[in-house]
């Protein structure tokens, strides 16, 4: 077996055994998930495995599918940017890293198929194997795009990728900087502005702005945005700023929230509740959970959830 | 959704009233922190006055928020003492006098670097009148901040000259990290340690369990509950504990009303165990 199999079988195998592990837990606690009964999507989230740095990166799928099952988690979509810096960095990640981290999330979705989603992620410096990348997800059952920071949001380079797509009727994840006043170390970061480029010209394709609490002015971004229905802002990230959501809200209404977590569960479940206080009416909520994501994926990517 | 549960008695080390320079924050008074606090079953706060911490002279924010905290019992001022500015063992004997649990310091706001004398000053005046010190780490991600704030973060250096100053006061801090954390508690006696807690709600929960990995090794009586507001959500504490993994259990937190008891007898510290 090579490292590259290797890494790939074992993170479907350890997700299979974490998610049994954590539904049965769940079972034998007995008590109702944390956000209750109705359907949750989470539209961002990532897994880690065995050629990466993270030597801890089955404990931190684990950690995820656990949290997961507390919460009342119906769907993950989740992506690998590549190896995680290990053979490429994080946000260039090579044509092989790429291809490497998609088998990797094609398989944990194979071996969670009631749980996990996959997106497909590219890095549109190497066009034709981004696409290339792209068909091949669609035949291993990816249901999204993800674009992290390769290349600014703007460049002509993601037009056929955005256009490819929206024919699939795929969403385009894609990593923001939330008005991106320099550049920073380590990405080819875009903001909102830039996003917006690229969602104008592509008016077909839904666009999923990454992370509204991932790190810088939210609040420019609500007001970037605010005009562009097909872009849809996901609230994940670190942040939980009191009158974050309340903005986004204001900005875009509901029908253009979607709940998700990243890499901090944490304040994804404090957003989660928070919600109930922001003014949001039951559907609205029920919107924002998961009737959004059911919405903007290709139809029948979450099974037992109606479009 | 699930409602959440009241914990036994618990306090809230972490909350301001009023606005932030840098951004708007909606609803910064003090009914509606009444209100919230009611709404997450937390039984008090422990509240500063936010503009306080911006101006060159606190003084005046302190009348604001004894003011403002009068009709509301249940949320127990923190005022803010600046130790370098002439007149401040005024402020503490006030704070005492009003039945204070502690008093808030931005020592990174006033240029006043680890290891300033005049902040063991503070220290020890606060601990012979029986209150804490709350040092605030940081009020927003650096990624945000508004051009004109570059005041840096607090150091965990600041803490650990404190924790070595040998006053005998009891050092609450607030919207610290992990590492932060670890840069503190790991580089302090058993002593020193047991006179300094934590409050988690800027530590990071799955898939990174960083609580999960400081509650371990630290254990969970070095931290205390403590939320943000009006900056942050009051939803990320309670998530954070919620989420820990199955073996921690119910995680025994200090009780924050304990750290000011202690902080009104210095000697009953005693060190933690080894």
């Amino acid at each position: 077996m090579t490292p590259t199999s290797s890494a790939i079988e074992s993170a479907a195998a350890h997700a299979a055994h974490a998610l049994a592990d954590a539904r049965a837990a769940e079972q034998a606690r007995g008590a109702p998930t944390l956000a209750g009964p109705a359907p949750l999507v989470d539209v961002h989230a990532h897994w880690f495995h065995a050629a990466t740095p993270r030597a801890d990166w089955a404990a931190l799928n684990a950690a995820r599918l656990r949290a997961g099952e507390r919460m009342g988690v119906t769907w993950h979509v989740a992506s690998v940017l590549g190896t995680w810096g290990a053979a490429s960095p994080t946000y260039f990640a090579s044509p092989d890293a790429v291809r490497l981290g998609n088998d990797v999330a094609y398989g944990i979705a194979r071996a969670c198929p009631d749980r996990v989603r996959a997106y497909t992620h590219v890095n549109p410096n190497f066009a034709a194997h981004a696409l290339a990348e792209l068909a091949r997800g669609a035949g291993e059952g990816a249901v999204g795009l993800k674009l992290s920071a390769s290349r600014r949001a703007d460049d002509a380079l993601l037009d056929d990728l955005a256009a490819a797509a929206g024919e699939r009727g795929w969403p385009v994840l894609h990593h923001v900087w939330q008005w991106r006043r320099r550049d920073w170390p380590n990405q080819e970061a875009s903001d909102s502005l830039e996003l917006g480029r690229l969602a104008a010209r592509h008016p077909r394709t839904t666009f999923l702005l990454a992370h509204i609490g991932g790190g810088g002015d939210y609040r420019h971004t609500f007001a970037a945005v605010a005009d562009l229905p097909n872009v849809v802002l996901d609230l994940s990230g670190s942040g939980v700023d009191r009158g974050m959501l309340d903005g986004a809200l204001e900005a875009v209404g509901a029908a253009r929230l979607m709940w998700a977590c990243d890499v901090t569960m944490c304040t994804g479940l404090a957003k989660l509740r928070a919600l109930d206080h922001v003014g949001l009416t039951a559907e609205q909520v029920a919107d924002v959970r998961w009737r959004n994501a059911a919405r903007r994926f290709p139809p029948g990517a979450f099974p037992g959830l109606p479009a | 959704m699930t409602a959440p549960q009241p914990v036994g008695r618990r306090i809230d080390v972490n909350a301001h009233v009023g606005g932030y320079p840098w951004r708007h924050v909606p609803h910064p008074e003090p009914a509606v922190l009444e209100r919230v606090l009611r709404r997450e079953g937390i039984d008090a706060a422990w509240v500063g006055h936010l503009p306080s911490a911006f101006w060159r002279d606190p003084a005046p924010g302190n009348a604001e928020l004894y003011a403002a905290l009068a009709p509301h019992p249940t949320l127990l001022p923190a005022p803010c003492v600046r130790p370098d500015w002439p007149g401040w063992e005024a402020q503490v004997r006030e704070a005492a006098a009003r039945g204070a649990p502690a008093l808030r310091v931005y020592p990174q706001l006033w240029g006043l670097a680890p290891g300033d004398p005049s902040l063991a000053a503070l220290a020890h005046a606060a601990a012979s009148h029986g209150l804490a010190l709350v040092l605030s780490a940081r009020f927003e991600d650096g990624r945000q901040r508004h051009p004109l704030d570059t005041a840096p973060d607090l150091q965990p250096a600041h803490v650990r000259a404190l924790a070595r100053a040998g006053t005998g006061a009891a050092l609450v801090v607030v919207n610290a990290g992990r590492e932060f954390i670890e840069e503190t508690a790991w580089a302090l006696t058993a002593l020193e340690v047991a006179r300094v807690w934590f409050d988690f709600s800027w530590v990071w929960g799955p898939p990174d369990d960083h609580l999960a990995t400081l509650f371990r090794t630290l254990g969970p009586s070095r931290f205390v509950y403590g939320t943000g507001w009006p900056l942050r959500l009051t939803q990320n504490a309670r998530a954070l504990l919620d989420l820990l993994p199955p073996d921690l259990g119910a995680p025994a937190l200090a009780d924050a009303g304990a750290v000011a008891r202690r902080a009104a007898a210095p000697s009953a510290f005693v060190p933690a165990a080894p």
